[in-house]
């Protein structure tokens, strides 16, 4: 084995500053050559998201909406968020459906919950798809499964009360996990309202 | 040495989460399925092998007083590369995993191989202990996993073997402490008696 370097100031600044150097243009390099792939990645995992909720499509417009001020809707969960991506689905000019990006920051863990949500053209929700959450796992992340999801598809929220039962509402809560359901439930009244506002703006249909 | 024994060593005799206790606080935290564990297991031994090689080749040109900050720049560096990585192209394992990968930065088994271990051998050895080392944790992490997703989820890799609940407890935090303790309970006897 070679001697070992010194531990003289000059050896340990020199060492670390070479050390920390190639690492940097390591990572810089690695960082650009994967920038494309991962924008490419969350592309797929939303268009895959989109086509999950709504019915056949052949193209899509994004925008933002604001969330209205609305007082069942508690404003504290909507942290900086002041708005929602819509994405409207066309199959050549005729709008099929709107999926609606939404979210909750009142989840257990402090990741925030993303969930698509598809609304057909009436109003109707045609169905839903969880795509960010780090809920407890084998309770809170069976948000993700149909039992749960499924019981979202086909209802017109102007007759259902989303919130669970526990509190008065038509949501089967997951056993042991109220407070991942009910963050569920926020964040679909989120998209809800905002695509109410939205409608009654007279938003394109 | 013998790099059979040096291979083999990371699996039982060795094995850094049933007898060195290395890199706890990852091995309770993921492996709440087999899938997970796996996982967790094959990013770890990416960056120890990595970490391994970078530090026997580079041990005689860095001062003593400096080489921990050394290996942990070292080390985090190759986490790094395998968030990246993971995050371009398997972006579903990344999304089980993710808040964990960072994490490996803090597993003293990767410091506790590049500083007790590469640090003093040859460059074959330094490679030979990170594949051994790393497929024993992988070993470990993937049975941690498998044994909790059995008896908390009822199911193995994903594919349920009952119907209705298992016993949700083994999923959850205290559950990997129940689990880990009888396994090292068992390795210690099957070593022992052998």
């Amino acid at each position: 084995m070679a001697k070992k370097v010194k531990s003289s100031f000059i050896n340990m600044v020199l060492t670390l500053m070479i050390i920390t150097v190639v690492a940097s243009l390591a990572l810089g390099s690695v960082y650009n050559l994967t920038l494309e792939p991962i924008a490419a990645a969350k592309k797929a995992a939303r268009e895959r998201a989109i086509k999950f909720v709504l019915p056949e499509f052949d193209s899509l417009i994004s925008f933002k909406v604001e969330i209205p001020d609305d007082p069942n809707l508690s404003d504290q969960g909507n942290g900086n968020q002041d708005s929602l991506v819509f994405y409207q689905a066309l199959n050549g000019t005729e709008t099929v459906g709107l999926a609606v990006q939404t979210f909750s920051n009142q989840g257990y863990d402090p990741t925030q919950i993303q969930i698509m949500v598809g609304f057909l053209p009436s109003g109707v929700i045609d169905s839903t798809v969880v795509t960010q959450q780090k809920e407890t796992p084998g309770l809170g992340t069976k948000m993700t499964r149909e039992k749960f999801n499924g019981q979202f598809a086909g209802i017109d929220l102007t007759t259902f009360n989303m919130s669970v039962t526990k509190d008065g509402g038509d949501v089967d809560a997951i056993t042991a996990s109220t407070i991942s359901s009910r963050a569920v439930c926020d964040a679909l009244n989120r998209a809800y309202r905002t695509f109410n506002a939205y409608k009654k703006e007279g938003g394109s249909e | 040495m013998n790099q059979w024994t040096n291979f083999t060593k990371g699996f039982v005799k060795d094995n850094p989460v049933f007898v060195l206790l290395l890199g706890l606080c990852p091995t309770l935290a993921v492996t709440s399925s087999a899938i997970n564990g796996l996982g967790m297991g094959l990013a770890t031994t990416f960056v120890l092998v990595c970490s391994n090689i970078v530090v026997t080749m580079i041990k005689s040109y860095i001062p003593d007083k400096v080489r921990i900050p050394s290996f942990i720049v070292i080390i985090a560096s190759f986490v790094t590369i395998v968030e990246l990585v993971m995050q371009a192209y398997v972006p579903a394992l990344f999304a089980t995993l993710g808040i964990f990968i960072p994490l490996i930065v803090v597993n003293c088994l990767v410091l506790g191989r590049a500083e007790g271990f590469a640090s003093k051998q040859s460059l074959l050895s330094s490679l030979v202990d990170g594949l051994g080392m790393g497929f024993g944790f992988t070993f470990a992490l993937t049975l941690l996993g498998a044994v909790r997703e059995m008896l908390g989820n009822g199911s193995i890799f994903d594919v349920k073997f009952t119907t209705g609940d298992a016993i949700l407890i083994f999923i959850l935090q205290p559950g990997a402490f129940i689990v880990l303790g009888y396994l090292i309970a068992l390795i210690n006897k099957l070593r022992t008696s052998s």
